[in-house]
């Protein structure tokens, strides 16, 4: 079990502890300071923070024991080759510089001080020294697809998910949204394409179900049977046992199919929780009722799960990053845009209020 | 030489004492600045080496034009003002 999370928000990021009477605000870290992600790399206890402090830029820094916090190297794009003009899909010039990190993950258990970056605009990161540097992945920065991604929710495109197979560190899949899955089995030195079977219902219909075209919020990939993996989608929910090759969809769900986190079991692979709202133009929870849906046998059935969570006016948002589960698979916690923050201890089964007063929540991590 | 003065609200995250270097345009006064404190060069400046989206600089109260370049003249006299755009809430 896991007694700490880290809670990263628009004022600062918060270590949640479980005490004796519950769950509590223990610490307060970078107050009045955006923060977009953070990670507790499970390999070595060092904590890394992503902030983002707009006029000045994005920022990381590390923790390594002690408590104290340094800054340390920013995943930075290279010089744009010169007379090269790229524009977005909004007609502006693409900037290659890091507008936020939006994903942080360890690499394997055999290759420490490996941390993977995902950013916007699209950008992919590793650092093979704790983040002292980042090196940019070219072979997927320069794949001939790339500059066919777009912006979803925000304008630009971002890289959000990372999972590195527990079999073999080498074989890494990313989510783009938008963008797809996309895979690579040899470190990143070439990359390719997955994700058929997904559709999207917001582009033409040559491109309903193109990969490429696909509005992937989250990606999660189960430990113990690599072969599935789950999508949360703009369009809906996705689940794949071919390892993200080709998609089932799921049309019923609960509430609503629309949402951005999903979290697979560690052992189960039929096991998996989403946060639904209403799509898409809303995203307000269906009715005002905040609820987690739980499927545990592969998405034929779910499950809502609302005990302790509010039922009536309720209006919170859970960000991709914003539902977390602990190794067991028993421990769950999310937070929301309205600066909620739950946890449960029964795999969503019944919650509890840790704090309704958090500035807008963008990430929740067991540490 | 020039002098160039940053915001006090950069140096909350770095410290950027104003300097007086050498320079002819906003590009060489400020690379010479960063040479001696190299930690505060991405806070002003963005991946490409262009000035920040939100960020503004002033010479002699002039806003420089070229945000991308740094082309802008400096003088010997000159004052180079790194200061933050005003925007958001």
């Amino acid at each position: 079990m896991t007694d700490t999370l880290l809670i990263s928000t628009r004022k600062g990021l918060f270590t949640v502890e479980r005490e004796r009477s519950g769950w509590r605000i223990a610490r307060g870290d970078f107050l009045g300071d955006n923060v977009s992600l953070a990670l507790a790399d499970p390999r070595d206890g060092r904590c890394y923070a992503a902030l983002d402090h707009g006029h000045f830029g994005v920022k990381m820094h590390r923790m390594s024991g002690g408590g104290a916090w340094e800054e340390i190297a920013t995943p930075t794009y290279p010089e744009k080759p010169e007379g090269y003009e790229e524009l977005d899909m909004w007609g502006r010039p693409l900037p290659w510089s890091t507008v936020r990190v939006w994903a942080l993950e360890p690499g394997g258990d055999d290759e420490p001080g490996v941390l993977w970056c995902g950013t916007i605009p699209g950008g992919l990161f590793r650092s093979r020294d704790h983040g002292e540097s980042w090196e940019m992945i070219r072979s997927l920065w320069d794949h001939p697809l790339r500059t066919k991604w777009m912006g979803g929710g925000a304008d630009l495109p971002g890289l959000h998910s990372i999972v590195v197979d527990p079999r073999d560190s080498r074989r890494v899949t990313v989510a783009v949204s938008t963008g797809g899955i996309w895979a690579t089995d040899d470190a990143g030195a070439t990359w390719t394409q997955r994700g058929e079977g997904m559709r999207a219902d917001h582009v033409p219909p040559e491109l309903t179900h193109a990969p490429i075209a696909q509005d992937v919020h989250c990606l999660a990939q189960c430990p113990a049977a690599p072969e599935r993996f789950w999508v949360q989608h703009h369009n809906g929910i996705f689940v794949s046992s071919d390892e993200a090759r080709t998609f089932t969809e799921i049309t019923e769900a609960g509430p609503s199919v629309f949402g951005f986190p999903v979290r697979v079991h560690p052992r189960e692979p039929d096991t998996a929780w989403f946060v639904p709202e209403i799509k898409d133009e809303k995203r307000i929870p269906v009715g005002g009722r905040l609820c987690v849906t739980r499927t545990r046998d592969g998405g034929r059935t779910f499950e809502t799960l609302g005990r302790g969570l509010p039922q009536e006016h309720a209006y919170d948002v859970v960000y991709r990053h914003s539902l977390a589960l602990d190794e067991t698979g028993e421990r769950l916690a999310f937070g929301s845009t309205t600066g909620g923050l739950w946890v449960s201890e029964n795999q969503g089964d019944s919650w509890s209020m840790v704090s309704h007063t958090l500035p807008p929540v963008y990430a929740v991590r067991f540490a | 030489m020039p002098r160039v003065v940053f915001t006090p609200n950069i140096q909350r995250h770095v410290e950027c004492p104003e300097a007086t270097v050498p320079g002819r345009t906003v590009r060489e006064a400020l690379d010479n600045v960063f040479t001696g404190n190299p930690r505060a060069r991405s806070y002003v400046l963005d991946d490409q080496s262009a000035l920040r989206r939100h960020m503004s600089v002033f010479v002699d109260g002039e806003l420089v034009r070229d945000r991308t370049g740094l082309t802008d003249e400096v003088k010997e006299n000159s004052t180079v003002y790194v200061f933050q755009a005003l925007s958001g809430g």
